[in-house]
């Protein structure tokens, strides 16, 4: 294994809202980053990937996103671009995930934040 | 304004029952993704950052109360209560459910809208002037043009696949305000020296990662002749323009790599092979179409208001909303109004339901029913009263819609950017938002007086940064966000791309180095009435560079 290779997570859109979502350790999906699983390799990573991609009836364009760990080995976004997409807009902090779940912000601190 | 014929009608009302039966298919797992998205594309409906976002066509910015209302209904109804004006005179709700689409596509229908064209590389929908109609400065009125062409292009069986998408603009007046230029087909309504109308054909402008200016193809056109010459060179391009880069695939890569003279020849030889009676529409209904047109009943008033100047020296505040949101009317006693949809601190272009509302009853009570988008994101009451100013603008100050700004510096364009859209590289609405609170003393943004500030989240351009007057973009950097300034560009009929001033700048430094420009500004300026742009050309970009780097200048 690389040294380095960046933690990653498999994100999509759900299909029916649209919102993002991410690949849990069953394979199923889920809206908060803290409960995706990581691919710690390149290996894992392709492998989560690989499932998530037959998965059309449930999300859409699924990727793989770089993500780093914290202390407790939960994943926050590295890039600007994921970091947004964990809360919603930046200037409507009502809408998007950062409104209905505000307690349970996205950690972004500990990458610096925007 | 124009009205759905029967045929019409039906067809809007199929593409709405077919779109519900792909969204059907799409949903049981019958269409992939892959299959599903070039059509919900053709029916405007994207996959942004965090949410479906459907635009909807408003054809030329024309729409009118019960429109309006519709629209309004839509953001409370299956969206979050507001919609987006876009620099295309459309409409963006950012937040609709798949499952829904179909329903709103058809409340749509009900009011004779739709979201057909909006997207995919087909004939997008018609811009035009947003004072079409009303200007004192028109020749004549560009919309029963823009109403034939998009009859012409809605659904053209040849140009539904074209190597790009295709832009077309009309203006009926000399003084541009629908960016002909920069358009894939611009025309400009002109007369010849027999008096004749005809157009002004550009061709190839366009902004986006290869900005051109659009390069007159044809002098003057007869009006006649449109729809025979619009599909010579349609024609041309969809067998010529390249396809195997969809970054070199638009018509301004075909004109600047083929040399206007020779695609000149090309068109002109398609033109005199074609069956142009068979493609020229009958007279009688361009007729029927221009009846569409006909302005309103006016009532003959003299031409100021005595009423107006009265409310102007009783209300400081009112006057400058005046002299700052009307223009000049072709009737004595009316006035053009522009209602800024640029508040200090607000997304540009954002409009509430309550606002739509708002906007809706004024246009029934004080405006023949009539309303404009313009692509600078504000709306546009076209035919009011000087008497009934007074009225409307309380009505829009209880509304949030009364802020005196147009075509001053916080009067800023800006693309959804990142905070929305799946392709932006940047944020833009925080970017303006930052600059519209640094310039919100009324008084001192009009002692700066026209300033266009135009944002885009990226490369692609939708907040036309290339014709600002300071245009900025939004790139990544590094993995930042980074903007770069251009100054000098020009949205009018002297159209010019701004110049790269120098290296990008980071987020929290674009606001203050706008405030270091318009510092610089002010003290360059000849006189008060010299605008950034004047003060620009006859300066040249040194003294601005030195302005917007300062900061960086000094820590070095």
């Amino acid at each position: 294994m690389s040294k380095l290779f960046k933690p990653k997570i498999v994100s999509a859109n759900d299909l029916f809202a649209g919102d993002v979502v991410y690949m849990n350790s069953g394979f199923g999906w889920t809206r908060k980053l803290a409960e995706a699983a990581i691919g710690h390799d390149e290996a894992s990573a392709d492998a989560l990937l690989a499932k998530a991609t037959p998965q059309q009836e449930k999300v859409v364009g699924p990727y793989l996103a770089d993500v780093a760990l914290d202390d407790d080995g939960r994943p926050f976004p590295t890039h600007f671009r994921e970091k947004f997409r964990t809360r919603g807009p930046s200037n409507r902090t009502d809408l998007g995930k950062q409104a209905t779940n505000p307690e349970r912000r996205e950690p972004l601190a500990a990458s610096g934040g925007i | 304004m124009y009205r759905y014929d029967e045929f019409d009608a039906a067809y809007v009302k199929d593409r709405v029952d077919v779109f519900r039966s792909q969204v059907e298919r799409r949903i049981d797992g019958s269409l992939t993704e892959d299959e599903f998205k070039p059509l919900r594309l053709m029916n405007g409906l994207y996959l942004q950052l965090h949410a479906y976002m459907l635009r909807v066509a408003i054809p030329y910015g024309t729409l009118n109360s019960r429109q309006m209302r519709t629209l309004a209904m839509i953001a409370t109804k299956w969206d979050k209560g507001y919609g987006h004006l876009t620099t295309r005179q459309n409409i963006q709700y950012n937040w609709p459910a798949l499952k829904d689409v179909p329903d709103i596509l058809d409340a749509l229908a009900d009011v004779e809208m739709h979201a057909i064209q909006t997207s995919g590389n087909c004939i997008r929908n018609v811009t035009s002037d947003h004072f079409a109609g009303a200007a004192a400065d028109e020749i004549e009125d560009p919309r029963p043009t823009a109403e034939l062409v998009r009859q012409w292009s809605t659904e053209h069986p040849e140009f539904l696949f074209l190597p790009r998408k295709f832009k077309i603009a009309v203006t009926g007046s000399p003084n541009d305000r629908a960016v002909t230029k920069a358009h894939d087909i611009g025309l400009r309504m002109i007369r010849n020296d027999a008096g004749e109308p005809g157009y002004e054909v550009i061709v190839g402008g366009g902004l986006g990662r290869s900005p051109f200016i659009g390069k007159v193809i044809r002098d003057f056109l007869p009006k006649a002749d449109l729809l025979p010459y619009l599909e010579a060179i349609l024609r041309v391009y969809n067998l010529q323009g390249r396809r195997d880069n969809k970054y070199k695939a638009r018509i301004k890569i075909l004109v600047h790599e083929t040399g206007i003279d020779d695609l000149r020849a090309m068109v002109e030889a398609e033109f005199a092979a074609m069956d142009g009676p068979s493609v020229a529409v009958d007279p009688a209904e361009v007729a029927r179409i221009e009846a569409y047109f006909a302005p309103p009943a006016f009532e003959t008033l003299p031409a100021t208001s005595e009423k107006l100047a009265q409310a102007k020296a009783a209300d400081e505040e009112f006057a400058a909303w005046v002299d700052t949101n009307t223009d000049t009317h072709k009737q004595p006693g009316y006035t053009i109004v522009t209602v800024s949809a640029k508040a200090i601190g607000e997304a540009p272009g954002d409009l509430t339901t309550a606002q739509m509302n708002v906007l809706a009853d004024l246009a029934e009570r004080y405006g023949h029913d009539e309303l404009r988008i313009s692509h600078e994101q504000n709306v546009i009451l076209p035919h009011v009263k000087q008497d009934d100013l007074r009225v409307i603008h309380a009505v829009l100050a209880d509304a949030g819609l009364a802020t005196a700004n147009a075509n001053l510096i916080s009067d800023i364009i800006a693309c959804p950017g990142l905070d929305y859209c799946a392709l932006a590289t940047a944020r833009s609405i925080p970017v303006a938002q930052d600059i519209q609170r640094r310039f919100a003393d009324p008084v001192r943004a009009k002692a700066i007086g026209e300033f266009k500030i135009k944002i885009s989240g990226c490369i692609n351009a939708c907040g036309h940064h290339h014709v600002g007057h300071v245009g900025i973009l939004g790139l990544e950097k590094a993995g930042i966000e980074n903007y770069q300034i251009t100054l000098g560009g020009d949205h009018t009929e002297t159209t010019a791309i701004g110049d790269r001033a120098g290296p990008g700048f980071a987020f929290e430094q674009v606001g203050p180095a706008i405030e270091r420009l318009v510092d610089a500004y002010l003290d360059l300026r000849a006189g008060d009435d010299e605008r950034f742009l004047d003060t620009y050309r006859r300066l040249g970009l040194e003294p601005f560079k030195a302005a917007l780097y300062e900061e960086v200048r000094d820590a070095a």
